[in-house]
């Protein structure tokens, strides 16, 4: 698909390791306007982004949103899609949680849900801003246009 | 512009609509003839069970949404069985003796249930096979809260109808001549693993054991034990319909015998999907890799060529994920070489290696980033350009170097 969608870029130098990426990714994805209000719950609102810890470094993988992308090719319902924009996202009425999604998935980025459905990133499609990028205090996390 | 295609697909299930995607990719002009035996629109065929089950229901079958064949501009026959290919004069011929021209054809039949030659088996009483959205129909029109359902095979489809009917009927038998259930995809412990936490749902295992006979409602095995039931389900395995491509001349092993593009050894015609060979990466051998993933990107590949482009499809291997009663499990690869396990009461995971590489996994319960394992047997990553020891504790992008991570988290083909 010849589109030049934005992407989130990770800069693992620049990962504090603080988890604010993680929190706001879950709360974008919450349904809550307030975010005290969306973590006091009994179920704790799912992130779709996965941080790796290493002994002195640390990053956040979220789905890389693929040209070619193995989980839309090999999903067994069609729940998972890529859009118009080169936008990966998944139907989660569609998804029966089988996880072959996970088998594919080179970037380990898809994520099993609390529920059924699998969890994924669909770079905050409602604000158009992925919280992530948004909410990272060190840059660590972009979301741009590159070649 | 270029010159007009006929393309004509024979099958409407992954392989098939990975073709249309393909050609669709080089030529938007051209027509496209999808013909089915099934009058369905194009559905998910290993959603049947759930469909059983009442998890999903008719509307959320389908594989893509209602407006595909009009968005790829496909002509559909369905409810049409192919009754030959006529290679030399490059049409098809239906059974209702219409026939279709191509230019450029797909076989994509798919395979069918195997019905082992045990005597009174054919002829059977609500017997039935866990193949097609209609057989399961029949299957839901047969079975009630009090059947007693005997089914033969603990492979993937016979424990998938298991679960399927486990929300309708209480009373469920399966029986397998192997040594333990899931023997394509799990080992023997791993086996034993699953096997004891679907009994712990009440359904019943009888292995190591065949059906010599059936007669009336009573099921002979070769044990001497006897089963009696109201439905029986048929699902010893499955055998690809090769026999359109073998009548009209081409090359045929234990299915449809392709080059790496997809290409029959017919003028062009091409075949994926259930009834074609793939060469396994991981083992070197052509086998039958009867795996939706597999048929979509062969189907795919198959259409880019189909539309004049030049694609190969290099990378398949045994893979699955799938689940029995909330307990998933996802394998890959090959299991063979020096074997690695961690198992405790609720996960269990294998890790295999031989020659420098990471050759197979399986993965019971935590089955969490497990693509990370499958791309570094499907890319051969050599295990020295790694850090075998994170590898071992979990699928992580740790174990790659610095550079090949950062390609990684700015990728994405």
């Amino acid at each position: 698909m010849e589109v030049n969608v934005k992407k989130i870029y990770v800069n693992e130098d620049r990962c504090l390791g603080c988890h604010l990426c993680e929190y706001y990714c879950a709360f974008a994805h919450s349904g809550q306007k307030d975010m005290v209000k969306a973590f006091s719950g009994e179920a704790k609102p799912q992130p779709r982004l996965t941080i790796e810890e290493g002994d002195s470094i640390n990053f956040a993988v979220s789905c890389r949103h693929c040209e070619t992308p193995l989980c839309v090719e090999s999903c067994i319902t069609g729940a998972m899609q890529i859009d118009e924009d080169g936008r990966v996202f998944v139907d989660e009425s569609r998804c029966v949680g089988c996880y072959t999604c996970i088998l594919v998935c080179p970037f380990g980025s898809v994520i099993p849900g609390k529920e059924k459905a699998i969890k994924k990133c669909d770079l905050c499609i409602e604000s158009g801003n992925p919280a992530c990028a948004e909410n990272c205090p060190n840059l660590a996390i972009i979301y741009e246009e590159r070649e | 512009m270029k010159e007009k295609m006929k393309y004509v697909i024979i099958g409407n299930s992954a392989a098939a609509i990975g073709c249309v995607s393909g050609i669709r990719t080089l030529d938007k002009v051209s027509s496209i003839t999808l013909i089915s035996d099934e009058s369905h629109f194009t559905y998910s065929r290993p959603l049947i069970s759930y469909w059983l089950k009442g998890s999903v229901t008719d509307d959320k079958m389908y594989y893509r949404n209602s407006d595909f064949y009009e968005k790829n501009t496909c002509t559909t026959l369905l409810g049409k069985k192919v009754d030959k290919i006529d290679a030399s004069a490059k049409k098809v011929v239906l059974d209702d003796g219409n026939t279709v021209e191509y230019d450029k054809l797909l076989v994509a039949t798919g395979s069918s249930p195997f019905v082992p030659p045990v005597e009174g088996l054919a002829n059977a009483q609500n017997s039935f096979t866990f193949m097609t959205w209609d057989s399961v129909k029949a299957v839901k029109e047969a079975v009630s809260k009090d059947s007693k359902v005997v089914i033969m095979g603990a492979g993937l489809i016979g424990l998938k109808a298991a679960e399927g009917l486990h929300e309708v009927c209480e009373d469920i038998t399966i029986v397998d001549l192997a040594d333990r259930i899931l023997p394509s995809i799990l080992d023997k412990k791993g086996a034993d693993f699953v096997q004891k936490h679907i009994e712990k749902e009440g359904i019943k295992f009888v292995l190591n054991d065949a059906a010599s006979s059936v007669k009336g409602n009573t099921i002979s095995l070769k044990s001497g034990q006897e089963l009696t039931y109201d439905v029986l389900i048929v699902a010893v395995g499955v055998r690809p319909n090769t026999g359109l491509v073998k009548d009209a001349g081409g090359n045929v092993n234990r299915g449809v015998v392709t080059d790496n593009r997809q290409a029959t050894t017919l003028d062009g015609v091409y075949s994926a999907g259930d009834c074609t060979e793939s060469f396994d990466i991981c083992t070197g051998q052509n086998k039958i890799l009867a795996l939706l993933p597999n048929a979509y990107m062969q189907g795919e590949i198959a259409g880019i060529n189909m539309a004049g482009g030049d694609k190969t499809f290099d990378t398949a291997m045994p893979m699955n994920a799938i689940g029995f009663f909330g307990l998933h499990m996802i394998t890959a690869g090959a299991m063979e070489g020096e074997c690695l396990e961690a198992i405790d009461d609720n996960n269990y995971k294998k890790m295999y290696f031989s020659d420098g590489l990471f050759k197979g996994y399986i993965l019971i319960g935590e089955i969490s980033r497990a693509g990370i394992y499958t791309s570094l047997i499907r890319e051969k990553t050599p295990m020295d350009q790694i850090d075998s020891n994170l590898l071992k504790v979990s699928p992580q992008l740790l174990v790659f170097d610095k550079k090949a991570r950062q390609h990684k988290l700015a990728g994405g083909k």
